[in-house]
């Protein structure tokens, strides 16, 4: 299983399943992160502990363990 | 008022019609910006998530009507993630109001839909305003409103509210759906989804229920769980009935969706409606897939390495800044001071008048507004942080670091608010989901030193320190402060605040020019809230501190002190004598008994009696710390006219490791009155006060007691 926080500095994937409880959830989604939506991810802070990711034309901010979270496939 | 709709609006009847609008968008669309323009209004607008931290309203004519508009704070979707959504959710479920305008930004429509279509399944009106078209026109983004309108079902209007464009388009078409009935939004769902709200509707629609909101948008509302919904339905006969008929729905949509959660499921639908609407009206000039200008900011900005490097330095750069150019000014301002005090002072015949008004009021007041000069420079970088989008970037990358401390990287934002002051501050920490992270930001937000505390800071740095060395010792104060809060945030996350962390999830805005007109106007009423504080508040302190310092008269301790003057041989020897006179008059005044009966508290930390006294009118405000050192020292310093400035008085009669101690008080004592009460009610809950009350206390007493002790060691 991949998820988000795999996924190396200008890579492309596509969300496959998110495992984070209900309230995070429904931040993700209103975010745009769901099932199906195509992330990129943009750089990582220091130590990976936040990494930045655009989806759509928004981009955002996660930390690692959110991002862990986040089951994901190449594209 | 726009001017436009000013000339127009000067007609408005007194019997008119009221108009409640409901500001609704997610955050950074430019709502509060929308509403500037609008309606003038000195709303404060920032570039991060969480500035209308509550709703504003503002009021407004225009034709035949009275305009109440009610700016939401910004929310992503219909969740109640954070207190500011739950804000704009309850008002929008429980409130009275006429109209919804919708903001959305046009340069990332499909994002924003998402809050629209939500907006949509309610029973209200709604009006969407596609902001930020100037900006969308720039980009090569074109959007069709027209076409749009028709799609979903409400009027979009194309506005920028940088520009003003649209502006009058947008409150016209408002009028026009005030007065027309509501259109039923087109939003479409998948087939299954649709034959599921057509079988409920049939039903609501058999047993005739009655309902404000149409049976579609009841139907959708139904499916999707929503609470309210469900709360109104369940006391009615039909319940029974339509329980078994949702149980059955919700599972095939479910099922459709291949999801256990149905929330999910509506987001999807939501998605694909929305993803079509603006594969429709959308079209993209030059869709090279370049980097944005963002992107290469970023990639310098928040870079691995250089980002907390650079950082550093705008911080570094801003208090020097504060120190050199605001120091300018000062020498003039003080020397006006000095000049008015002495031709106000001609003019009063009554001696004790006079120095009411010369040494009380016009000493307070001035060393207070003397330091005006730093407050707008730090209010302007304060603000630019905000309006630029910087803000988030520095929250992205400080949040590994404030991790570790138990914060969140979130909590930058208040945390920085509170540089500036901590009331906002406070408020700002509502942006915090979890309540626990939140109580620990808002008990930490004290240390970073607000800009009150800043003139204190600029006086002892400038009496101990030469000019080059000011700027330097500035930001030693700023960032020693915040790291001892970091270390408070590590103890109590330790003890008071165990338990699991919020998650961060946060957007990373666009990198915006600053408005200078919305920056002018965020730097002007903070610092006119600053000068209004200082005439009134600080006036009528500098009052009570001279009075309290003035009585009681001693007569005999004059009458032996004017003999021995008239008799002093030299002038030097007379000098003296005033001088003692003077101290001895103080040292008996209320207010030094007041200082001496609390100086053996202080001793430890090597304050004398007049420092005492300062801080402890330093608890009403921390401007108020200058003005009693300016009433006490213009009173008992020298009477030396080359000589009489505050800074001299503070470097001849205060020892170094003294000032440290001082300083260090003030660093991390409770913050003023008005703070205190903010926190009171942001924390919810006096015991909160006690508790931040005690907790700054014994550290302030404790770190004061270790500087002054290591100083003297070491000079």
């Amino acid at each position: 299983m991949k998820t988000l926080l795999d996924c190396k500095k200008t890579c492309k994937v596509r969300v496959i399943k998110l495992n984070a409880a209900a309230e995070l959830k429904q931040r993700l989604i209103s975010f745009g992160v769901m099932k199906g939506a195509e992330v990129e991810v943009l750089e990582h802070a220091p130590a990976k502990k936040t990494i930045e990711v655009k989806v759509g034309k928004m981009r955002i901010a996660l930390r690692d363990q959110e991002a862990a979270l986040i089951e994901v496939e190449k594209i | 008022m726009n001017e436009n709709i000013d000339m127009q609006g000067k007609a408005c009847p007194v019997i008119a019609n009221h108009i409640k609008v409901a500001l609704v968008g997610q955050p950074n669309v430019g709502k509060s910006m929308l509403i500037n323009s609008v309606s003038n209004a000195h709303l404060h607008v920032g570039n991060f998530s969480g500035v209308t931290v509550d709703k504003t309203e503002v009021l407004f004519d225009y034709k035949d009507y009275h305009f109440t508009v009610v700016d939401l704070p910004g929310t992503y979707a219909f969740t109640d993630y954070t207190i500011e959504e739950r804000v704009t959710h309850d008002y929008l479920c429980a409130e009275d109001y006429d109209i919804i305008i919708n903001v959305v930004d046009s340069t990332n429509l499909e994002k924003n839909l998402q809050l629209t279509s939500e907006l949509l399944t309610m029973s209200k009106k709604v009006v969407i305003a596609l902001n930020m078209s100037d900006e969308a026109d720039k980009e090569g983004i074109e959007v069709n409103s027209e076409y749009m309108s028709e799609l979903i079902g409400v009027e979009c209007i194309k506005v920028s509210a940088v520009t003003k464009m649209g502006i009058e388009e947008l409150v016209d078409a408002v009028i026009r759906n005030y007065e027309n009935d509501k259109n039923e939004s087109k939003l479409v769902f998948s087939e299954p989804v649709e034959e599921e709200i057509a079988q409920i509707v049939w039903y609501l629609d058999k047993h005739k229920y009655e309902a404000k909101n149409s049976y579609r948008n009841i139907a959708i509302n139904l499916l999707k769980n929503n609470k309210k919904t469900y709360a109104k339905l369940h006391d009615n006969p039909i319940w029974t009935e339509l329980q078994p008929i949702l149980i059955e729905a919700s599972r095939h949509i479910e099922l459709h969706h291949n999801s256990d959660d149905i929330k999910e499921a509506f987001a999807e639908e939501y998605a694909s409606f929305n993803r079509g609407v603006v594969a429709e009206v959308v079209k993209q000039k030059n869709q090279v897939q370049q980097k944005t200008l963002t992107e290469k900011i970023d990639n310098i900005l928040i870079h691995p390495i250089f980002g907390i490097p650079i950082f550093l330095f705008f911080m570094w750069s801003l208090f020097q800044l504060t120190f050199e150019v605001g120091a300018i000014p000062m020498e003039y301002i003080d020397s006006f001071f000095g000049w008015f005090g002495d031709v106000v002072g001609a003019t009063i015949a009554n001696d004790d008048v006079r120095s009411l008004v010369v040494d009380g009021i016009i000493a307070g007041v001035g060393a207070v507004i003397l330091f005006t000069p730093n407050i707008i420079i730090l209010f302007i970088g304060i603000a630019l942080l905000e309006t630029t989008g910087y803000m988030s970037r520095v929250a992205f990358l400080l949040d590994g670091f404030f991790h570790k401390f138990g914060l969140h990287g979130q909590s930058f934002i208040p945390l920085v608010t509170g540089f500036g002051c901590s009331i906002p501050a406070y408020m700002s920490a509502r942006i915090l989901k979890n309540d626990r992270d939140r109580l620990l930001t808002l008990f930490i937000i004290g240390f970073m030193s607000c800009g009150a505390r800043l003139p204190v800071y600029v006086l002892f740095a400038g009496a101990f320190f030469s000019p080059e060395m000011a700027g330097n010792i500035l930001f030693v104060i700023y960032i020693s402060g915040a790291i001892l809060g970091l270390i408070a945030a590590k103890i109590l996350k330790l003890t008071a605040f165990k338990g699991a962390d919020e998650p961060f999830v946060m957007e990373m805005p666009k990198y915006r020019l600053p408005s200078m007109k919305l920056v002018w106007h965020t730097v002007l009423t903070k610092t006119m809230m600053y000068l209004k504080k200082a005439g009134t508040f600080i006036a009528a302190a500098s009052m009570l501190i001279w009075f309290l310092s003035n009585y009681p008269k001693n007569v005999i301790l004059e009458e032996e002190y004017g003999i021995k003057i008239e008799q002093a041989v030299s002038e030097e020897e007379k000098v003296n004598l005033e001088n003692s006179l003077a101290t001895d008059l103080l040292e008996q005044s209320y207010l030094g008994s007041i200082g001496k009966f609390s100086e053996p508290i202080f001793a430890p930390l090597g304050f004398d009696w007049k420092m005492s006294v300062a801080l402890q009118a330093g608890l009403a405000a921390k401007e108020v710390v200058v003005s009693t050192l300016g009433v006490l020292y213009s009173l008992g310093g020298d009477v030396d006219e080359e000589n009489n400035s505050l800074i001299n008085a503070i470097s001849k009669n205060i020892s170094f490791p003294s000032a440290i101690a001082f300083i260090v008080v003030i660093m991390i004592y409770l913050p003023c009155l008005a703070a205190s009460i903010v926190f009171t009610r942001e924390a919810g809950g006096v015991k909160y006060f006690f508790y931040l009350l005690a907790f700054t206390s014994i550290a302030a007493y404790g770190m004061a007691f270790i500087a002054y002790n290591v100083t003297k060691m070491l000079v």
